[in-house]
């Protein structure tokens, strides 16, 4: 289990003209112009243990789904290698990525990508169609995650006489049914109201608790990556700026580009305090400890009521692994922190 | 059919080029083609003096293309052996029409089921009217067919669909297969475009001969003309379906492990639906334009009869079949339209089969009532002679009378046209020394769009030169451009008036969407009527063909000027005049343009189909082709048409680019 579910190595992709030698020419020289080609991935290097949701952030145009594509290969990469379970998907023939995609991969597209000349029951039953299953297990899988997704009453209707959220819908439907180990979403919630929302979210959360399935997300709305990420890749022109826990990038932005990106919100919703602990270095600190993972917004009553200066940490199994600086803790709270 | 022409190329539409020393340039070109004018003129002006070589091409430029053709022919014929592929793929269709024949008319062939009682056919149309497109339709799929029986006509009616119902589906399926293979294959699509524009700028003759001589004569050989034919608005619409399938879709094909093969027949193809249809759509209405049209190898049908007709100036017969083969062509135009844009139904989950196909069972019911009642009453099985209700001789009285009472104001036009229009101006274009045209013809591509089309120009007329047949070719040019010259005089008024208020714009759009599909033939029945067998006949038929695009475009145009820029005029406080004159016209010209392509494109067709009634052009040459079976002859010919007509899309296409270009780089 320790080899990466994904590994992407010095992956470039390039549009335009001539891609393979621009992509040659800015790995020498960086600041070369552009000459009619466009970055969307710039050498990007990327590890998703099995089992890990990497959620994928950037303004638009960023190349966030560009990204997910040369992981899926839906476009090939202009350099670099992507191993998925430790097979170069590169090298991949036409029959061995069909089975791959099969077998193991799933996505949701940014534009729903339904299949206009199919009712939505027959959209969501494709991929199992493709998987060659007979007509009535699909049929009855369909239905199953159409219910799941609150569109039974609309399995005869077609896309476009849809609204945009309900064909989001069926396009998570669709990826549902097969419940796939590798799951590229992109952006797969941005029509939806905030109470479908929330739903999708928590849908999509137990069913990675269920088996380790690997998950890459695209989204725009940090407060649903927070609920979600095992970790956050931020991404500028192509190039990920910035791949670490969420307590990781706001406490330590890497790039001046990345503390802008996560100036407005609020700290103490991202910040654990496992992540403000500092090792006890032989000194004893003394009564109740806070659990590691708890944020300190939820903590701050407590922070407030509390006389201790230091307060210990426990982790989930109770050791105690530090102490918590209640004065910093505080000002993280009420936004002074740096 | 020139619009998806200007649809498919956009594809391949050059970069602008850079715009650095664009004045350097321009002025360049300004001078170039105003040389070439003053060259022209200057031809022109001293013609006496030139030799007679550049007066008329030189017996050395001219080549022997027809020889050289039919010895191709030839070697295809016999050497190669295609005489017997082509001969057995006839048989195949001969097979099918055989079939069909049997069913709709009764022909003495297997499976000797026919005829089926007309009442039962006209009850199914109804049927499948209203599963397609509601009441209205209904009444206009069965009243049709009702009309025809009625009218005595059923049986020719017959002969006409039985192989309209084979050729079809196989032009739909070679067009589908071929522009799959265009698809897929880039270098094929490069190969094919090319022969594309040419077939589709041949004239329907031209396609003909070839025919006849691989396949003979009759209902085979119109079969086989019919559906290659009807191949290329196939091919083209399958192409632009397929280009624009949105990427996600695909992508969402591939992610779910869909094959290549599975990625085309569902993904692809189900996706590129609407385009599809619209292609079988085009492809009937090309069918029936070929099938009447191919009455002269020896078709039967409606066509023939009114080929007949029309040669022994028996109007009102010809007059009925004109209305039959109207009725028709609307039939099958909504038919294929409705189908087209037809939308789903849903049934509640849980909906009882019966409910489920009802109009199936409908269907089932009439249609086997009907079966049963025709046994009984023979008039619902089938209209006798006797019985047939034929209008021809009150027709030919009312146009008798009609046609006394106008003599007058006809007989005046006619003399006037002739003696004031076509004489002189056909007498002046024979006049010119040929190369005063071709300079005169680079000069025009030059101004429109610079030294590349001035020179493509040069290509497509140096080789008419060359085939010895200049003469007939500037009558077939005089011809077309008096007849859409004077369409122009009289249908952009029209237009401007039409365009004034949305409904009368909207009536007239449906009018000319109308008129459109009504095959070529048909034109020909009024004017022979007004003007019996002579010049001004033609010139009046491929006015009102050529006259229909021209309305229907500048009324797009007229009504497709974003409000805002009228507004903007008002505010300025134009007058109704000056903002036609300053604000829609330039606006809407462009577009009024792509209607004089299409208008050219149309006049092109019918010049040629009209030969029949007297003219001395390409067209009466290429009857006589056919009627001789000379495929070099026929084809040179066909070729000479064409390129006329790629000429005039290419100036008149570049001209409208050049001017959206400008608008674009000064906005
Ligand atoms: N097929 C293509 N051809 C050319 N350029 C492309 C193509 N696909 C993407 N690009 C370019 O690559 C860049 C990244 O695009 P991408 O779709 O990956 O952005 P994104 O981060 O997903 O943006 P958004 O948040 O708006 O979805 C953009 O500048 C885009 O114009
Ligand atoms: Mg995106």
């Amino acid at each position: 289990m320790s080899e990466p579910a994904i590994e992407c190595c010095n992956v470039w992709k390039v549009f335009g003209p001539n891609p393979v030698a621009h992509a040659r020419t800015l790995k020498q020289e960086p600041s070369a112009g552009s000459d009619g080609h466009v970055v969307a991935v710039r050498d990007v290097t990327l590890r998703v243990k099995r089992g890990e949701m990497l959620v994928v952030m950037g303004l638009s145009g960023s190349g966030k789904s560009t990204l997910v594509r040369c992981l899926s290969r839906l476009v090939d990469v202009t350099d670099g290698v992507i191993k998925i379970d430790g097979q170069d998907i590169g090298s991949l023939s036409e029959r061995d990525l069909i089975a791959l995609r099969r077998e193991k991969m799933g996505m949701v597209f940014q534009s729903f990508g339904l299949l206009p000349h199919r009712t939505v029951l027959e959209n969501v039953a494709f991929p199992l169609e493709m998987r060659g299953q007979s007509r009535s297990a699909r049929i009855a899988r369909a239905r199953e995650v159409l219910a799941l997704v609150g569109l039974a009453e609309r399995e005869d209707y077609y896309p476009r006489e849809l609204s945009g959220g309900q064909q989001q819908r069926v396009g998570i439907a669709r990826s549902l049914a097969i419940e796939p180990d590798i799951w590229f979403l992109d952006e797969p919630f941005s029509a939806l109201d905030p109470l479908i929302r929330r739903e999708m979210q928590d849908e999509f959360l137990r069913l990675k608790q269920l088996s380790d399935r690997t998950i890459v997300f695209i989204t725009h709305d940090f407060d649903e990556a927070l609920r979600l990420a095992d970790r956050i890749a931020i991404m500028k022109n192509g190039a990920i700026e910035q791949c670490d826990t969420p307590d990781r990038i706001v406490l330590q932005p890497a790039t001046d580009y990345v503390a802008r990106f996560t100036q407005g919100i609020d700290r103490a919703r991202v910040v654990h305090a496992g992540a403000l602990c500092t090792p006890l270095n032989g000194s004893i600190v003394e009564g109740a400890p806070v659990a590691s993972d708890v944020t300190i917004r939820a903590l701050s009553r407590r922070l407030v009521a509390e006389t201790r200066a230091l307060i210990p940490v426990a982790d989930s199994q109770g050791h105690i692994i530090g102490s918590l600086n209640r004065t910093q803790a505080l000002d993280l709270l009420l936004g002074e922190a740096q | 059919m020139s619009d998806l022409k200007a649809d498919a190329s956009g594809f391949s539409q050059p970069a602008p080029t850079p715009r650095t020393g664009g004045i350097a340039i321009a002025t360049a070109e300004l001078s170039g083609w105003k040389v070439l004018l003053v060259l022209a003129l200057c031809l022109a002006a001293g013609k006496i003096l030139l030799p007679v070589g550049m007066i008329r091409p030189p017996d050395w430029m001219i080549l022997p293309f027809a020889a050289w053709i039919n010895a191709v022919f030839d070697f295809l014929r016999y050497d190669l052996g295609l005489l017997s592929i082509t001969r057995t793929i006839a048989d195949g269709i001969e097979w099918c029409l055989d079939v069909t024949g049997n069913l709709l008319y009764g022909r003495n062939r297997w499976p000797h089921l026919g005829p089926i009682p007309w009442s039962v056919l006209a009850i199914s149309f109804a049927i499948l009217g209203y599963a397609l497109g509601g009441w209205k339709l209904a009444v206009l799929s069965g009243g049709t067919l009702v009309w025809i029986a009625v009218m005595g006509q059923w049986r020719w009616a017959m002969e006409t669909l039985s192989v309209i119902v084979v050729a079809a589906p196989l032009s739909v399926l070679i067009g589908m297969v071929t522009g799959v293979t265009a698809w897929r294959w880039s270098w094929f699509e490069r190969a094919l475009n090319p022969l594309l524009n040419i077939a589709q700028s041949m004239p329907h003759f031209a396609y003909m001969i070839p025919v006849v001589v691989f396949i003979g004569v009759g209902p085979k050989a119109g079969a086989v003309v019919t559906i290659i034919f009807s191949v290329p608005p196939m091919i083209r619409l399958t192409l632009l379906g397929l280009r624009k399938v949105p990427e996600e879709v695909v992508e969402a094909g591939k992610m779910n492990g869909a094959s290549q093969w599975a990625l085309l027949t569902r993904v692809r193809l189900p996706t590129a639906r609407s385009e599809l249809l619209l292609g079988v759509n085009q492809v009937i209405m090309q069918c029936l334009a070929m099938v009447v049209l191919a009455s002269f190898i020896g078709m039967p049908g409606l066509g023939q009869r009114l080929l007949q007709m029309l040669q022994a100036l028996r109007i009102g017969p010809a007059f009925e079949i004109g209305i039959t083969i109207v009725l028709i062509a609307i039939t099958l135009d909504r038919l294929s339209k409705a189908w087209a844009t037809k939308k789903p139904v849903h049934h509640e989950s849980g909906t009882h089969w019966m409910a489920r196909h009802r109009l199936w069972l409908v269907w089932a019911g009439f249609a086997s009532v009907a079966w049963l009642v025709a046994q009984v009453i023979p008039y619902l099985h089938e209209v006798t002679r006797s019985q047939a209700l034929s209008m021809a001789p009150v027709i030919d009285m009312s146009v008798n009378w009609f046609l006394t009472l106008a003599a007058p104001v006809t007989e005046a036009i006619r003399r006037f046209l002739i003696i004031w229009v076509l004489i002189p101006f056909r007498d002046a274009i024979l006049w010119l020394p040929f190369t005063a045209i071709l300079v005169a013809v680079a000069a025009l591509g030059w101004a429109l769009g610079g030294r590349r089309s001035a020179l493509i120009c040069l290509a497509f007329m140096i080789p008419i030169a060359m085939t010895g047949w200049w003469d007939r070719a500037m009558i077939t040019v005089y011809t077309v451009l008096t007849a859409v010259g004077l369409a122009a005089l009289v249908s952009l008024p029209l237009s401007v008036w039409g365009a004034g208020n949305a409904t009368r714009a909207r009536r007239m759009l449906l009018v000319c969407d109308t008129l459109q599909t009504f095959p070529s033939f048909i034109y020909l029945i009024p004017v022979v009527m007004l003007f019996g067998v002579s010049d001004v006949a033609v010139l009046a038929a491929v006015m009102v063909f050529a006259g229909v695009p021209l309305v229907r475009y500048t009324i797009e145009g007229l009504n497709g000027i974003e409000p805002e820029v009228l507004e903007a005029g008002q505010m300025n406080g134009t007058t109704w005049w000056q903002a036609l004159r300053h604000i829609r016209l330039p606006l809407a010209f462009p577009t009024i343009l792509i209607g004089f392509n299409q208008s050219a494109m149309f006049a092109l067709f019918m010049v040629i189909i009209a030969a029949f009634i007297g003219t001395q052009d390409l067209g009466q040459e290429m009857q006589r082709a056919l009627s001789a079976t000379d495929v070099g002859k026929g084809l040179t010919l066909g070729f000479a048409v064409a390129f006329l007509g790629l000429m005039a899309d290419h100036l008149l296409m570049r001209w409208s680019r050049n001017i959206h270009e400008r608008r674009e780089a000064r906005s």
